[in-house]
């Protein structure tokens, strides 16, 4: 398992943590209890298993939504 | 594409307002109906693209969005050739996102504050020897890093060359430089004023100090209470809902326009904000004058505290023992000080230390055959001298005679709860002192704010004898003071206080108290960030100043009257706008966004009155 921290641009509107949830949640291989989005914030702390799915693949999932990504940390849990 | 669109928001915001403004023009000025219509047409369909973009992806993750709502409303406005409404509509949702994005970065500009202190960048000695500047996130535990006059240390390490002053305001809320040389620990985060060292990092990133009061911090504002959670699972049943309700409408009135102004109206929009804008603001007031508090629960316990415990008379009082009175019998008293200093600076008692404190510049003596008598003191010989330096135990294992003017002194001296150090030279009593804990300047109008603020037990439990205890309480007017206590006492004293309904707050030290920290309704560490006192305390006061104690009640009762005033703004504003779209004529779209932003904005500006709290007496 992997630990990453997300920082992302400021988020301005909750809907959109519910938004990042979801579509987190939905990615194969990253531990659905572990999901954290923090509105103030604006980060998204996730641990996923590194042989299913990559960091890159989070990003983009966050991405897509229309959230772009500042810098992710990754670190071994 | 669609990234470019959103990020052009603010652009089409701008678009929006002046096509609308040429519309108004062109219909008033002009009479051109087709000039109007087309102006809005354009700025409805401009500014329904980025809000369309972002409800597309909410339906991908199954989230009915805001942004579905207004989407929706907006292509019905259009399809029932209200341009008018639809242009009007978007650019006020889109204004409102805009004006909510500028004011939350104020609310959050405390604690943004607080992580810019972080170091970026590290000096780090490299293989070859020579240093160079790497990301901070590149320093690994053991490397050697050099810290240059002016800049930040990056990491929590010991000095290995070099001395210098540092800064540590952001750590410890203390503003004077501390010094530092070889052997010191440096915390990162702090600002090295003068000099250059060279340091070996013990820790990093996140596991420093400041990194973990920066973690804190950040999982504070965004940690929900009950209250918060219950709004969360709400709307998010709540959006969909008034989907369903203005489908409803639509299926049996046929009206559209009922229906979609249903969905504007239906907006959660203030709702979800208004709770987590109140809490970040306050914690982010908490931060910035030396209290951490770890989230919206704890702002709420806190802000119904009725009793606060203290474990230790050395919380209120200095915890530095003076020689607060003295009598001296018999002659020679120059030089019976000189001896008394000299057996004293054998001893590191506290007590010792205050006398020599007191004594100052003095003579000393050689002393010899130094004997230290368990729960006693210390008796000596200087030259041909006996000297017996302790309690009235000692004296009378000693068998020094006290007069009946030594007896009342003893008794006076004790009653106003001195610690008792007499001296004896040869079995005579020489000097008599009585040595007490100040009461730490302040204290005294921080209890009474405290009070004020409506609490009504003020306790202290201590490890101290009971007079000293009661005499620290008498002084400072506290309602009960318990002597003798162990931790296990304390929190036996606790759950007792707990069973009979208080709320209680324990301030301690988190140093033994742990049990009793964690016990209580809210536990308040007093001290430098110690990681105990992070961990298992709701609130941490920095840098032991008591002062913040009635500053953090004051604040969490503000923050928790506020968390409510914007709930019910909230809630509020839509049961008007819905009660006036059902009972009046003048309601419609554009009107319904325009109360929503507004409100938005209301909350969020309300919150912001927190950042510049401040304890009023």
């Amino acid at each position: 398992m992997q630990k990453a921290v997300i920082q992302l641009e400021t988020l301005s509107c909750p809907s959109c943590m519910q938004k990042i949830e979801n579509a987190v949640k939905g990615l194969n291989g990253v531990n659905q209890d572990s999901l954290k989005v923090l509105f103030n914030a604006s980060k998204v702390k996730v641990d996923f298993d590194s042989e299913t799915i990559t960091i890159n693949d989070i990003e983009k999932a966050i991405e897509d939504l229309g959230y772009p990504v500042v810098k992710s940390k990754v670190k071994s849990a | 594409m669609q990234r470019y669109i959103l990020s052009k928001k603010n652009s089409i915001t701008l678009i929006g307002a002046i096509l609308i403004a040429l519309a108004f023009f062109g219909r008033f000025s002009l009479d051109n109906m087709a000039i109007f219509n087309w102006s809005l047409i354009i700025a409805s369909i401009l500014g329904v693209a980025p809000i369309a973009i972002q409800a597309f992806q909410a339906l991908k993750v199954k989230v009915v969005s805001i942004d579905v709502l207004v989407t929706i409303a907006v292509i019905g406005a259009v399809l029932i050739q209200n341009y008018e409404e639809s242009a009007i509509v978007t650019f006020l949702f889109l204004f409102g996102s805009y004006l909510e994005q500028r004011t939350l970065n104020k609310t959050r500009s405390a604690i943004k504050e607080l992580t810019e202190l972080a170091p970026e960048s590290a000096l780090k000695q490299m293989e070859n020897g020579e240093f160079e500047e790497v990301d901070v996130d590149d320093v690994d535990e053991g490397d050697i890093l050099l810290v240059k006059t002016g800049a930040k240390v990056p990491v929590d390490g010991t000095v290995l060359t070099g001395e210098g002053h540092i800064n540590e305001a952001s750590i410890t809320g203390e503003s004077l430089p501390v010094s530092k040389k070889v052997d010191s620990e440096v915390f990162a985060g702090s600002i090295l004023e003068n000099g250059t060292i060279q340091i070996r990092a013990d820790r990093v990133g996140e596991d420093t100090t400041f990194g973990r009061i920066i973690e804190l911090v950040e999982e504070a504002q965004d940690s929900k209470s009950e209250a918060e959670r219950f709004i969360d699972r709400f709307s998010k049943y709540y959006t969909p809902a008034v989907l369903v309700l203005g489908f409803i409408v639509w299926l049996f009135s046929k009206d559209i326009e009922l229906a979609i102004t249903i969905l504007v109206l239906g907006c959660p929009g203030a709702l979800v904000i208004g709770v987590p804008v109140s809490n970040v603001a306050g914690i982010g007031n908490g931060a910035r004058n030396g209290v951490l508090l770890k989230g919206s629960e704890v702002i709420n316990d806190f802000s119904r505290v009725d009793t606060i415990v203290f474990d230790k008379t050395g919380t209120l009082t200095v915890g530095n023992p003076e020689v607060a009175e003295k009598e001296f019998y018999g002659n020679n008293t120059e030089e019976i000080l000189g001896y008394l200093a000299s057996v004293e600076r054998e001893s590191d008692h506290p007590l010792a230390k205050a006398v020599l404190q007191d004594i100052g510049e003095t003579t000393f003596y050689t002393v010899e055959e130094t004997e230290v008598v368990k729960g006693g003191g210390i008796v000596a010989k200087i030259g041909v001298h006996r000297i017996a330096v302790g309690n009235v135990a000692l004296m009378e294992k000693e068998n020094v005679k006290l007069s009946e003017k030594a007896k009342k002194d003893v008794e006076r001296f004790e009653k106003n709860g001195n610690s008792l150090v007499l001296t004896a030279v040869d079995g005579e009593l020489n000097v008599l002192m009585g040595i007490r804990d100040q009461i730490r300047p302040g204290v005294k109008k921080d209890l009474q704010n405290l009070k004020k603020l409506g609490v009504k037990n003020l306790v202290v439990l201590s490890g101290d004898n009971q007079g000293t205890v009661d005499l620290v309480a008498r002084e400072l007017g506290l309602t009960e003071a318990h002597g003798h206590m162990l931790p296990e006492g304390k929190s036996a004293y606790i759950e007792k206080m707990q069973a009979e309904g208080g709320i209680i707050a324990f301030v301690g030290d988190g140093v033994n108290d742990s049990p009793s920290l964690a016990l209580a309704d809210i536990g308040i560490a007093m001290g430098s960030g110690t990681d105990v006192a992070i961990e298992t305390s709701d609130v941490v006061l920095m840098n032991s100043d008591f002062s913040r104690l009635p500053h953090a009640l004051g604040l969490t009762k503000s923050t928790s009257r506020n968390m409510k005033q914007n709930i019910t703004i909230a809630v509020g504003v839509v049961l008007v706008l819905l009660a006036s779209l059902l009972f009046s004529e003048w309601m419609n779209m554009s009107i319904g966004m325009l109360v929503h932003e507004a409100s938005i904005l209301v909350v969020i500006l309300n919150g912001m009155r927190l950042l510049r709290y401040r304890l009023r007496g």
